[in-house]
């Protein structure tokens, strides 16, 4: 087991990322905040647009420059800050400290390369062996994730969505990573090979202790794997707790729209509520709170300030001008 | 593999029967009569008829066709009218030399191309890649022969460094290769850069940075690869129009290819010769576009497992 | 509770914004952003310009005709800026009335091929089976000779005129065109609007001109304008061979076959003409590029 310097396997603080476009200034992120104690799961929640890619991404120093510049905050890996590291320091954290699993398993893949070659490179980079041992290795992780290791040889176009995916998480997984970053890892999948894929990742990562960023829309699997929950707005955390905070003392109206978003498989005659309007524009955020435009509860002060956060414990907190500290133990919304 | 070259071969066979009957009746349409063409104004009806007769002029085109292919498969191009010699001797003994002057233009444009591509790709809007691609971009609007033109004066008339014209020496291959190579490489080197720029925003090249392979590494042992693929394609387009261009060229520099005795040729009015070259250009661009088709083979497994 | 209506009324904004700016308008601006491809249009405007007032600038018989022995063969000079060839006659006034030449040829030359080409590559698209078949293997085949080889071809059995060169030009072009509109033609062809339009029983040549072409004029446009390039140096190409345009109408390659003679002491004629060229096909090639961004980004 490794010696951990923090409580935390990786802390980002008031993080903020813009794309800087021809067509404008998209504010990515604003203020991030995320936590995630070693061993632990976060379930990072938002709408597509929100920032959860690009906070996956900046962890491991790969927002794609240019356009996107990290303009402030800081990210700390085990304590230490990667901000300072330098591009050769964060060759050696890649693959080995930080892996990151990606969304679509269909592009994810080197089409000339064989799979074993893309496992076992991460392998040679960070362990010191031999080639054949990487490739001895790099099979072994294809067992491990249910592919037999002589299929190895192949090339990625002869595997299927679900056994590409297997493969991507056998890459981010070869050298054994103290933190995994797993981006919507399941949205491209199968329903039934969605199941499969979760399984296996939560067994593999009990196995070795790691921590886990699951970046999803889905909260579905939050319940299944994650043990804290942040929920993602406009590229800032509006609401974060454990499973229970969440799920049982919802405060912010739009984690409270997402749960109303959700089918009710048990009363099918409940009308699904839909959270109205869509996403605002990232290159022109409103001057208040971003969900303002969209919120059933917006007041006048939502319009102009931006609200600060609101602790109902020590672990659960909310950014909504709702809630201040009278109201924010009993405050449950009123449903519409 | 193999099999896939040899039905590919047997395709070629449609297409190069097609062609010749193409060319030939086209050029048999032509207005004038090549006997009259021979023997000049003053002959008389008698040897009009028995030039004719001898030639098999006067016979049924399909039949003077089925003829003439039955002399192509056996290697027999048919008599020149200008020379009264084999075109085949005539073709065989010039085509070398459009071979060699080819090659070299290819390869070297191809070698210079692809690196300057990815370095441009790579140092994306800094100086160099400007610099190089405003450098393609009159690479590609250049018309060759202008470009030839150029180089013989400066080179050649003025300072005297290379022949101004034939293939006597190897001095003698610059200028033609470097007049003809030079569209080639500049539109291959834009092709490259900008496949290359594709290929780096792949997820796949994302994937292997998120493993820690650093930035140089990338490039050469994932993108590059995957860049190769349009950038041969391009490659192989090229080659129709840089033995298009040879004709050109090699009337500029006077080189004893057969681009220039082509264009001879139709100045006199030589059906059998034009025919016979353009048969010889037909067959080369075919067996070039085959071994393009093949090469992506190497590159790109997806395609070779379409091989087998 | 006043602003649940704010979305609504934003989202009719959104639908009125998009209809204002259309396709075509987006595509405008896209280009008018890119500053090469602005260039190249303001120059291919200019040259064509030039070559429509080519008769207002230098008439036709006192300059580009009428030989003048005294003066032939002078290097530029305040009197003829660009020199005078070796009848005496200016090298501008030439070039001015060759760009007519030259630009005309080709604009015919592709406007034919992309007609025929168009017409076949369409139907043998949109009907496929056998038709598609045939008409492609015959594509095969002309695209299995090298193109400028092929429009040689086409002129040594015609004999070397401004029409036959025409057509010997557009008909070495057709398969280009025809590849390009059949391709397009099938990547629309079983799209759903398709569909839906023959549904509803419109009958297949409406269904062709008024859906399936305008859907796929993207690569259609950026192809003739890299094509009307390319033929400008193949007319210039072949006039250079003594294979086009033929004396005494000028026109860009011809002139410099002429400065080719003469490239030891008259440089120049080898030099304006050939610049000339190299100048339109940079802006049209600018301006292909440019089209090519704009019509799809993806492909930047």
């Amino acid at each position: 087991m490794r010696e951990n310097k923090s409580k935390y396997s990786i802390d980002i603080e008031d993080l903020y990322v813009e794309y800087r476009t021809d067509y404008g200034v998209v504010k990515a992120l604003n203020g991030m905040d995320l936590k995630i104690e070693h061993g632990k799961t976060l379930g990072l929640v938002g709408e597509t647009g929100a920032g959860k890619t690009t906070t996956g991404l900046s962890i491991l120093k790969l927002i794609p420059d240019p356009p996107g510049v990290i303009v402030g905050g800081s990210i700390k890996l085990d304590g230490e800050d990667l901000m300072e590291k330098t591009e050769k320091e964060m060759g050696q954290i890649r693959g080995k400290e930080i892996s990151m699993i990606f969304q679509d398993p269909m592009t994810a893949l080197n089409p000339v390369m064989t799979v074993e070659e893309q496992i076992a490179e991460s392998i040679e980079l960070h362990e010191q062996v031999s080639k054949s041992e990487a490739i001895e290795k790099a099979r072994a992780m294809l067992e491990l994730v249910g592919i037999p290791g002589e299929r190895g040889k192949e090339y990625p176009h002869q595997f299927s969505g679900g056994m590409k995916q297997r493969v991507v998480i056998a890459i981010a997984l070869a050298c054994n990573p103290s933190l995994l970053i797993a981006d919507e890892p399941t949205t491209a999948l199968d329903v039934t090979i969605q199941a499969q894929v979760l399984e296996m990742m939560k067994e593999l990562k009990e196995k070795y202790n790691t921590s886990m960023l699951m970046i999803t829309h889905d909260l579905g699997i939050v319940a299944e794997i994650c043990d804290t929950v942040s929920i993602i707005y406009a590229g800032q955390v509006v609401e974060h707790g454990n499973l229970e905070d969440i799920f049982e003392n919802t405060r912010h109206p739009y984690t409270e729209g997402l749960f109303n978003s959700l089918p009710n498989l048990k009363d099918r005659k409940a009308k699904l509520k839909p959270i109205k309007g869509l996403m605002p524009d990232p290159a022109n955020l409103p001057e208040g709170c971003a969900f303002c435009p969209r919120c059933d509860y917006a007041m006048e002060i939502c319009k102009t300030q931006k609200p600060e956060k609101i602790y109902r414990n020590d672990g659960h907190y909310v950014r909504c001008h709702l809630y201040n500290e009278e109201n924010i133990q009993e405050g449950r919304l009123e449903t519409r | 593999m193999i099999k896939y070259v040899v039905k590919r071969l047997l395709a070629l066979i449609p297409v190069i029967i097609g062609v010749t009957m193409l060319v030939f009746f086209i050029l048999k349409s032509a207005p004038g009569d090549p006997v009259r063409l021979i023997l000049g104004e003053q002959a008389t009806p008698e040897q009009v008829a028995e030039l004719t007769e001898q030639m098999g002029l006067d016979q049924p085109l399909l039949v003077q066709y089925v003829k003439y292919m039955i002399g192509l498969v056996q290697g027999d191009l048919g008599i020149a009218y200008s020379t009264r010699r084999p075109v085949a001797d005539e073709v065989f003994s010039r085509f070398p030399y459009t071979l060699k002057l080819s090659l070299v233009a290819t390869v070297v444009s191809i070698a210079l191309a692809i690196p300057l591509g990815i370095i441009a790709a790579v140092k994306q809007n800094t100086v160099i890649d400007n610099v190089s691609m405003f450098v393609a971009l009159i690479g590609i609007s250049m018309p060759m022969f202008w470009l030839a033109l150029l180089l013989m004066l400066l080179f050649s008339l003025k300072l005297g460094w290379f022949p101004v014209s034939g293939a006597a020496s190897w001095q003698s291959y610059i200028l033609p290769a470097f007049a003809l190579g030079f569209m080639n490489m500049a539109s291959t080197a834009r092709t490259t850069r900008s496949s290359m720029l594709e290929t780096i925003r792949q997820d796949y090249i994302r994937t292997a940075r998120s493993k820690g392979v650093s930035n140089s590494v990338v490039i050469r042992k994932h993108a590059f690869k995957n860049a190769l693929i349009p950038t041969i394609t391009v490659c192989g387009l090229q080659i129709g129009s840089l033995l298009g261009g040879s004709v050109l060229c090699e009337t500029v520099f006077a080189w004893p290819g057969i681009g220039r005795l082509m264009v001879q040729a139709i100045s006199a009015r030589d059906v059998p010769m034009v025919l016979g070259c353009t048969v010889i250009f037909t067959i080369c661009f075919s067996i070039v576009n085959l071994l393009v088709d093949l090469l992506y083979g190497f590159v790109d497994p997806r395609i070779k497992s379409m091989y087998s | 509770m006043q602003n649940t209506t704010a979305p609504a009324v934003s989202r009719a904004e959104a639908v009125k914004k998009y209809k204002k700016t259309s396709q075509f308008g987006e595509t405008m601006k896209r280009m008018a952003r890119n500053k090469a491809a602005v260039l190249g249009l303001i120059i291919l405007v200019a040259l064509i310009l030039m070559s429509l007032c080519a008769d207002f600038l230098y008439d036709y018989d006192t300059y580009v005709v009428k030989q003048n022995i005294a003066d032939r063969l002078q290097w530029p000079s305040a009197q003829h800026p660009l020199g005078t060839d070796e009848f005496g006659r200016d090298l501008l006034a030439r070039i001015v009335h060759g760009s007519r030449t030259s630009l005309l040829l080709s604009f015919a030359a592709v406007a034919l091929s992309l007609a025929v080409g168009g017409f076949l590559g369409a139907i043998a698209g949109y009907y496929g089976k056998w038709l598609d078949n045939l008409l492609m293997r015959i594509m095969d085949v002309i695209l299995a000779i090298p193109m400028t080889l092929f429009a040689m071809v086409i002129v040594a059995a015609l004999g070397a005129s401004t029409l036959n060169l025409v057509i010997a030009l557009s008909v070495s072009q057709i398969p280009t065109f025809a590849r390009v509109v059949r391709g397009a033609v099938l990547t629309v062809k079983d799209s759903e609007y398709i569909e839906a339009a023959r549904a509803i029983g419109q009958r297949d040549l409406s269904i062709i001109s008024a859906h399936v072409l305008p859907n796929c004029m993207a690569p259609i446009i950026v192809q003739t304008t890299l094509r009307i390039a390319a033929t400008i140096t193949s007319t210039a190409s072949l006039s250079f061979l003594g294979l086009g345009v033929t004396a005494p109408t000028p026109e860009w390659g011809a002139l410099l076959s002429t400065g080719r003679t003469f490239i030891r002491d008259s440089s120049y004629l080898t030099f304006f003409p050939g610049l000339f060229i190299m100048i339109t096909i940079l802006s049209l090639n600018l301006l292909g590029d440019g089209l090519r961004d704009a019509l799809d980004p993806r492909l930047r």
